[in-house]
C-alpha cells in the first residue's frame, strides 16, 4: 500500500507536466487572446501590453518561463482581472466552493446510497417508485435550472433565505448553493447504487447467504453494500473534484465568490495563465482522488491487489 | 467604454429558471416584491454602517433611511480598479466613485467641472489651462495637485503600464502620446505639466475643441503616486489604495462584492448621503432581477430583454429607460462581394423594418437609427438622412430596385453570411433582420454566432461579409462615433475609406464650430453605407422606489453614488 | 433481427450494445427478449420513444410552417396571437420572435435525440473498451491508461470545443465528437473499477487457465458482465448529453440558428415563461418524455441482458 502511494506522487509530477503541455498548446490555438478587446487598440498599444505579460516572446520561451514559475508555486499575474495573481485567485475562491462542495458530498452520500438501497431492496415497489421518480426528476432538474429555481422559491417569494453572496459562509447563504450543487448528484447517485446494488443482491454467494438463513439486513451490510458500492466509488471519485470545485452556474446566481465562474471565464476570457491555474489545480486533485478510489477499491473488495 | 465582458452564461441560467417556477410562484414574486423591495432591503448584504447622519435630505426635505447602504448590480468584475487600467463598463462604474477628475457629468451627459474650477485654451485651442480647485484630498489627507495630473497622464501612456486606453490620450491630440506609446520618447516628454500645484497645462500636437469633454472619462483621472510607488501592482487592494473621490475601497472579495465605504476627506464629504457603496457583480441578468425581486438590489444594471413586457406591465415606476450615447449596427465588409458595391449595402440598409423591431423585438425605448451619431449627443446638429424619412414600404421598393441594379434576380440570388457573437439580443435581431432580407429581397442569409473572442479576432481580422457592430461613445461628442469610420480608425474593419471623409473630421477637430463638418461627413456615409444602422441604444434598468437621484437621462450612463440618496419610503 | 421492425430506432440502439456484448448468441437473445417483453415500462418506454421517432422524423408534415419564417402579423401581439391554436395551425404556439414552435420542436427534437444517442453511444464504447481494458490488463499499461485519463479529465475542455470550431467550423457532427470526447471518461472509471474486481473471478481465472487471448476474454467475459452498470449509465448519460448540448449552445459552440434542440428550446421558453408558458412547456414536456422512457428502457435491458440471471 504505502509503496502504491509512493509510486502514485511519483507519476503525478509528469503527469501535470503533460497536462500543462497539452493544455497550454490548445489554449495558443484558440482564436483571439486575453487582449483581443472590442474596442481594437492600436497596435503599439497592443505590443507595450503583450510584453508586459510576456506576450510577445516566442511561445516556447513563454512556456518554460511559465513551467518554472510553476515549480515554485507561482502561477503568475491574472490576465483578466489584472489586479490579482492567480496564486490570489485561486487562494480567495477555492476554499469557498470546497466548503459548499464538502457540505454537498456529505449529502451525496448520504441521501445518493441511502436512498439507492433502499430502492434496491424495494426494487418495484412503492419505496422504489418513489425514489426513482424523485431521482429522475433530479436529473431533469440540474443546477442551471434548480439554482434559479431555488432563489425565486425561498428568496423572491418565501423571503426565507437571501438570493445571494456568502459573507463568511453563514448558513443562509451556502443552503440554497448546497441543495443546488447535490439534487443531481444525490440523483445520479441513488440510480447507480439501486442498480448496482440490486445485481449484487443476485449473485450467488449473497443467494447462498440468504439460504443459510442469515438475517437480511446483515446480508446487506456486511455482505452486499461493500460490492455493491465499487462503481458508486468509481463515480464518486471524479465526482468529488467537480464537486469541490465548484460550478459557474452558483458562483453566478449565487454570487458565492467560488472558483467554478473561473473555468468557463477564464476560457472565455482568454485568461491564460487563470486557465492552467484551475487546470493544474484540477489535475492534483483528480490524481489525488483516483488514489483514494483505488484504495477504496482494495477496502470494497480485498481480492483486488496493486 | 465597452460592454466588454461576455456575459456568458447568462444564457444558461435564465433558462429554465423563470420557466418552471412561476408555475409555484406566480403572481407572488411581483407583489410582494414591489412591497418589500427597498426598506427591509440589503439587510442581507450585512454591511456594518453607522447610521446616517441626516434625517432628511437638505435640499427636498424627504425623510431619508437609516441605513445609507447604496447596493447596485454591477454586470461582472472589473479588469481592474486603476484609473489607468480600467477597460470596461463594470470597472468605470467603480473607478467614477473612487476617483475624480477635473470634470464630471452632470445628470444630463453635459460636462461640468469636478476637480477644474475652471479652464480656457489659447493658441487656438493647442493649449489648455485647468485651474484646480485647492480642496481637492486624497483619502490619505494630502491634497490633489496639477503633478498629481501630471502623473496620471503619464501613467497612461507608459508602455510599462501597458494601458488599454492609451490611445485615447493620444487621440485627443495629446503632444508626444504617439510617440510615447511607441516607445520613441520617454513618459516625462507628454505635454502636460503643473504650472504651479493647481495649474494644469496640457499642450496638443493637434487641436481639439472638446478636450474637457474628454477629461470626464478616467483615463484623464489622476493617480496617487506615493501609493503607487510603495505598493506596486498591489496598491489597488483594499488598504493600499488611496483615492480622491467620494468613496474609498473598503472590501474586494472577487465574484462576490466591492464595498466602497466614504472617503472622509472628499472635498463635498459633508454633502454625501450614501455611507456605503456595495456592488454586486452579477453576470446573468436573470440572476440580477431575481436579486431585486428579493430586494437585495437597489438598482441592476441591465434588465433581460425577455422581461421586458411583463416589467412594463408589472413595475412601470421602476423601469428606466435612458437614452445612451451608442448605436447597433451591421457593418458590411466592402473588399469582399456582394458588398463591394454599395447598391448592394444601400439595399439591405433600406430594407431593415427598423420601428418593427424598436417596437416587438428590443422594447427598451431604443429609437430607430439610421444614422450613426444619436441625435442626443452634446451639440451634435442632429439631420435625417433622406432614406429616413420615407415610409417603410418605400424603403423596400427602393431596395428591390437596387438589388436588381446589382444584378441580383430570383435565379440569382444575393448571398451572404451574418456573424454575431453570442447572446440572447444579438441572436433574436440577426433572426428578424435576416428574414426580413429574405422575405422583402429574397437574398441567402446564413446567420452564424461566434464565441466572443473567436467573433472579435474574425471581425478585427476582416474575417467576414456582415457582422454585428456596436459602438459606445467613449465620451459626449460626435467625433467619438464619426472617428469609427475614417481610414485608419483601429475599429473599422470593414475596409471602407473616403479621403473627403477624412479630411472632413481632421478639420472639424480645429473648426469653432465643427457642426457642418459632421452632417457633411454623415451626409458622405449615407452615400456609401459602410455600415447599416439599426438603432440608437438605451440603457434599460431597474431602480427601487426608494432610490432617488438616479440619472434617468444621462446618455453617458455615467452614475455617481454620491449624487444618490435612499429615503425612508 | 431483435425487435419488431416499428422500434426500429431503439432496436439499433439495443442492437448494438448487443453486438458489443454476444458475438455469438444461441439462445441468449430470446431469453433476452422474453425478459425484456416482461418488463411492461420497459415495452411502454420502447413504444413511446419509438413515436417520438416518428415525430422527429416525420413530425414537419404536419403543418404549413416551417422553422425560421416569422410570423409577421402575430408579432405585436405574441401574448395572444401566439398561443397554441388549432386554428392558425400553430400547434404549440409561436417562439419569442414568432416563428412556429411546432417546427422547432419538430427539428429540436431531431438534433437532440441524435446528441443523446450518439453522444451516449461513443461514451458507452469508448469507455466500456478503455476501462475494461485498462482494468484487465492492469500493471503499467493500467496505470498509463489511468493517467492518460487523468490528464483528460482535468483538461480545459472549453478549449478544445473553441479549438475544435475554430479549426473546423460549425458543424452539427462536431459536436457529437466533442460531447462523446469527454463523457466516455467516467465510464471507463466505472468500467475499470467492475473489472478490477470482476478478473479475479473463477471463470475468469478458469479462461486464462485454458489460454483464451486476453482480448477475448475481455470482450466475452468482462464486457458483458459489467453491462448491467453499463447500462444504466448510459440511460443517464443521454439526457446529460442533451442538457451538454444546450450548454455548448449557450456558450456559442453548439448548434447554430436556425437550427434548434429541446435545450436551447427550453431555455428561451424560459426567458419566456412569464408571458408564454407554451414555449417551455412543450420542449420540457419532450425531455422529460424522452428522460422517463430512456431510464425505464435501461431498467428492462439490464434485467434482461444480466448474465446471471440466465
Amino acid at each position: 500500500m504505502f509503496s502504491f502511494i509512493i509510486r502514485r506522487l511519483a507519476v503525478a509530477v509528469p503527469t501535470i507536466l503533460a497536462l500543462i503541455t497539452v493544455s497550454f498548446v490548445l489554449m495558443h490555438a484558440a482564436p483571439g487572446g486575453p487582449f483581443t478587446n472590442e474596442r481594437n487598440v492600436p497596435e503599439a498599444v497592443m505590443e507595450n501590453i503583450e510584453a508586459k505579460y510576456n506576450l510577445d516572446k516566442p511561445l516556447w520561451q513563454q512556456y518554460f518561463i511559465y513551467v518554472g514559475n510553476v515549480a515554485q508555486g507561482d502561477l503568475g499575474p491574472s490576465f483578466r482581472y489584472k489586479d490579482f495573481t492567480v496564486n490570489e485567485l485561486i487562494e480567495s475562491s477555492f476554499p469557498r466552493s470546497a466548503y459548499i462542495g464538502a457540505w454537498s458530498f456529505l449529502f451525496v452520500v448520504v441521501f445518493g446510497v441511502g436512498l439507492g438501497v433502499l430502492a434496491a431492496l424495494k426494487q418495484n415497489r412503492w419505496p422504489d417508485y418513489t425514489v426513482m421518480t424523485a431521482a429522475m426528476t433530479g436529473v431533469v432538474f440540474p443546477n442551471f435550472v434548480m439554482a434559479p429555481l431555488l432563489v425565486l422559491l425561498f428568496a423572491v417569494t418565501l423571503r426565507w433565505l437571501p438570493a445571494g453572496g456568502w459573507e463568511g459562509g453563514q448558513v443562509e447563504y451556502i443552503v440554497m448553493p448546497i441543495i443546488a450543487m447535490a439534487t443531481s448528484y444525490i440523483a445520479q447517485v441513488a440510480r447507480i447504487t439501486r442498480s448496482s446494488m440490486i445485481e449484487t443482491l443476485r449473485s450467488p454467494y449473497i443467494r447462498t447467504a440468504r439460504a443459510k438463513g442469515i438475517p437480511r439486513h446483515k446480508i446487506v451490510l456486511r455482505h452486499a453494500l461493500k460490492p455493491a458500492l465499487i462503481p458508486v466509488v468509481s463515480y464518486l471519485g471524479p465526482a468529488f473534484v467537480g464537486i469541490i470545485t465548484g460550478s459557474v452556474i452558483i458562483d453566478q446566481v449565487f454570487s458565492t465568490g467560488g472558483i467554478g465562474q473561473h473555468f468557463v471565464n477564464g476560457a472565455i476570457n482568454r485568461d491564460y495563465s487563470l486557465i492552467l491555474g484551475v487546470t493544474i489545480l484540477v489535475g492534483m486533485l483528480t490524481i489525488v482522488f483516483n488514489a483514494v478510489v483505488d484504495i477504496l477499491y482494495t477496502w470494497l473488495d480485498p481480492r483486488v491487489r496493486y | 467604454m465597452t460592454a466588454t465582458s461576455l456575459q456568458i452564461m447568462t444564457a444558461t441560467i435564465n433558462r429554465c429558471a423563470f420557466a418552471l417556477l412561476a408555475l409555484i410562484m406566480l403572481a407572488a414574486c411581483s407583489e410582494e416584491g414591489r412591497q418589500h423591495a427597498g426598506d427591509e432591503a440589503l439587510a442581507a448584504a450585512e454591511v456594518d454602517a453607522p447610521e446616517s447622519r441626516m434625517r432628511d435630505h437638505p435640499e427636498t426635505g424627504e425623510k431619508l433611511a437609516r441605513r445609507q447602504v447604496l447596493v447596485r448590480g454591477n454586470a461582472s468584475e472589473p479588469a481592474s480598479l486603476d484609473p489607468h487600467l480600467v477597460e470596461d463598463t463594470v470597472g468605470g462604474a467603480i473607478v467614477v466613485d473612487l476617483f475624480e477628475g477635473l470634470t464630471r457629468s452632470g445628470p444630463n451627459g453635459d460636462t461640468e467641472p469636478a476637480l477644474a474650477r475652471s479652464w480656457s485654451s489659447s493658441d487656438n485651442n493647442l493649449t489648455w489651462t485647468f485651474r484646480l480647485r485647492e480642496d481637492g484630498r486624497w483619502s490619505d489627507g494630502t491634497t490633489v495637485t496639477a503633478h498629481d495630473f501630471v502623473y496620471g497622464w503619464r501613467r497612461a501612456v507608459d508602455p510599462e503600464v501597458g494601458s488599454n486606453y492609451a490611445y485615447y490620450i493620444e487621440s485627443a491630440g495629446v503632444e508626444n502620446a504617439a510617440e510615447i506609446i511607441t516607445g520613441e520618447k520617454e513618459p516625462e516628454a507628454l505635454g502636460v505639466r503643473a504650472i504651479d500645484d493647481f495649474t494644469f497645462e496640457v499642450t496638443l500636437a493637434q487641436p481639439i475643441t472638446y478636450l474637457p469633454d474628454m477629461t470626464v472619462h478616467y483615463t484623464m483621472f489622476p493617480a496617487p503616486r506615493e501609493a503607487i510607488e510603495t505598493h506596486g501592482p498591489d496598491w489597488t487592494k483594499p488598504g493600499n489604495m488611496v483615492s480622491n473621490g467620494a468613496y474609498l475601497l473598503d472590501t474586494w472579495h472577487l465574484g462576490e462584492k466591492l464595498v466602497a465605504a466614504r472617503n472622509p476627506h472628499y472635498r463635498e464629504n459633508n454633502r454625501t448621503i450614501i455611507d456605503r457603496v456595495v456592488y454586486v457583480p452579477i453576470e446573468s441578468s436573470s440572476a440580477e432581477l431575481q436579486r431585486y425581486a428579493s430586494g437585495e438590489l437597489h438598482m441592476t444594471s441591465t434588465v433581460p430583454v425577455s422581461q421586458m413586457v411583463r416589467l412594463k406591465k408589472e413595475r412601470p415606476d421602476e423601469l428606466v429607460m435612458a437614452p445612451s450615447i451608442a448605436t447597433y449596427m451591421y457593418a458590411f465588409n466592402v473588399n469582399r462581394p456582394p458588398f463591394d458595391d454599395v447598391r448592394v449595402r444601400r439595399a439591405l440598409t433600406y430594407a431593415i423594418d427598423r420601428n418593427l423591431i424598436v417596437n416587438y423585438i428590443t422594447r427598451g425605448g431604443q429609437m430607430p437609427a439610421f444614422s450613426l451619431t444619436p441625435g442626443y449627443v452634446s451639440d451634435f446638429d442632429f439631420q435625417q438622412p433622406e432614406y429616413g424619412t420615407w415610409s417603410q414600404p418605400e424603403r423596400d421598393e427602393a431596395a428591390r430596385r437596387e438589388l436588381e441594379k446589382a444584378g441580383y434576380t430570383e435565379d440569382n440570388p444575393l448571398e451572404f453570411e451574418l456573424l454575431y457573437n453570442t447572446d440572447e439580443s444579438h441572436k433574436a435581431l440577426a433572426i428578424v433582420v435576416s428574414q426580413m432580407w429574405k422575405e422583402k429581397l429574397g437574398a441567402k442569409v446564413t446567420i452564424s454566432n461566434l464565441e466572443w473572442k473567436t467573433f472579435l479576432s474574425e471581425k478585427q481580422a476582416g474575417n467576414y461579409e456582415m457582422a454585428r457592430f456596436g459602438w459606445k461613445g467613449d465620451y459626449n461628442e460626435a467625433s467619438t462615433f464619426l472617428t469609427l469610420l475614417t481610414t485608419d480608425s483601429g475599429n473599422n474593419d470593414g475596409g471602407w475609406g473616403n479621403v473627403e471623409y477624412d479630411q472632413l473630421l481632421q478639420d472639424a477637430r480645429s473648426a469653432e464650430d465643427p457642426n457642418p463638418y459632421y452632417v457633411q461627413a454623415e451626409e458622405i456615409l449615407w452615400q456609401e453605407f459602410p455600415v447599416a444602422p439599426v438603432y440608437f441604444n438605451t440603457t434599460v434598468a431597474l431602480v427601487s422606489p426608494v432610490l432617488k437621484g438616479y440619472p434617468e437621462n444621462n446618455p453617458r450612463n455615467i452614475i455617481y453614488s454620491k449624487d444618490m440618496y435612499i429615503t425612508a419610503d | 433481427m431483435l425487435f419488431s421492425d416499428k422500434h426500429a430506432g431503439m432496436g439499433e440502439l439495443a442492437d448494438t450494445l448487443a453486438d458489443e456484448a454476444f458475438t455469438e448468441g444461441r439462445s441468449l437473445w430470446r431469453d433476452a427478449r422474453r425478459r425484456f417483453m416482461q418488463h411492461r415500462a420497459a415495452v411502454a418506454s420502447l413504444v413511446v420513444l419509438a413515436l417520438l421517432l416518428l415525430f422527429a422524423t416525420f413530425g414537419q408534415y404536419l403543418s404549413p410552417w416551417d422553422n425560421e419564417s416569422i410570423d409577421w402579423a402575430s408579432l405585436p401581439n405574441l401574448d395572444e396571437d401566439g398561443v397554441p391554436s388549432l386554428a392558425s395551425q400553430h400547434y404549440f404556439g409561436l417562439d419569442p420572435i414568432g416563428r412556429d414552435l411546432y417546427q422547432r420542436t419538430v427539428q429540436g427534437s431531431r438534433i437532440s435525440l441524435m446528441v443523446g444517442v450518439l453522444g451516449a453511444l461513443t461514451a458507452v464504447i469508448i469507455g466500456t473498451l478503455y476501462g475494461a481494458i485498462s482494468g484487465y490488463v492492469g500493471g503499467r499499461t493500467d496505470a498509463i491508461m489511468m493517467r492518460t485519463l487523468e490528464v483528460l479529465s482535468a483538461f480545459p475542455f472549453m478549449f478544445l470545443v473553441i479549438v475544435l470550431m475554430a479549426v473546423f467550423g460549425r458543424n452539427v457532427l462536431l459536436i457529437f465528437v466533442a460531447i462523446g470526447a469527454v463523457s466516455w471518461l467516467n465510464m471507463a472509471r466505472i468500467v475499470r473499477g467492475q473489472t478490477l474486481s470482476l478478473k479475479r473471478k473463477e471463470y475468469i481465472e478458469a479462461a486464462v487457465a485454458v489460454g483464451v487471448h486476453p482480448f477475448l476474454i475481455v470482450i466475452r467475459h468482462i464486457v458483458p458482465n459489467v453491462l448491467g452498470v453499463v447500462i444504466v449509465y448510459a440511460t443517464l448519460l443521454v439526457p446529460e448529453m442533451i442538457l451538454f448540448e444546450s450548454f455548448i449552445s449557450f456558450l456559442g459552440l453548439g448548434v447554430s440558428e436556425p437550427y434548434t434542440s429541446w435545450g436551447a428550446l427550453i431555455s428561451e421558453g424560459a426567458n419566456a415563461m412569464w408571458t408564454a408558458p407554451w414555449t417551455l412547456i412543450f420542449p420540457m414536456l419532450m425531455l422529460v418524455l424522452t428522460l422517463f422512457c430512456f431510464n425505464f428502457l435501461g431498467d428492462g435491458l439490464r434485467d434482461a441482458l444480466d448474465p446471471k440471471d440466465r
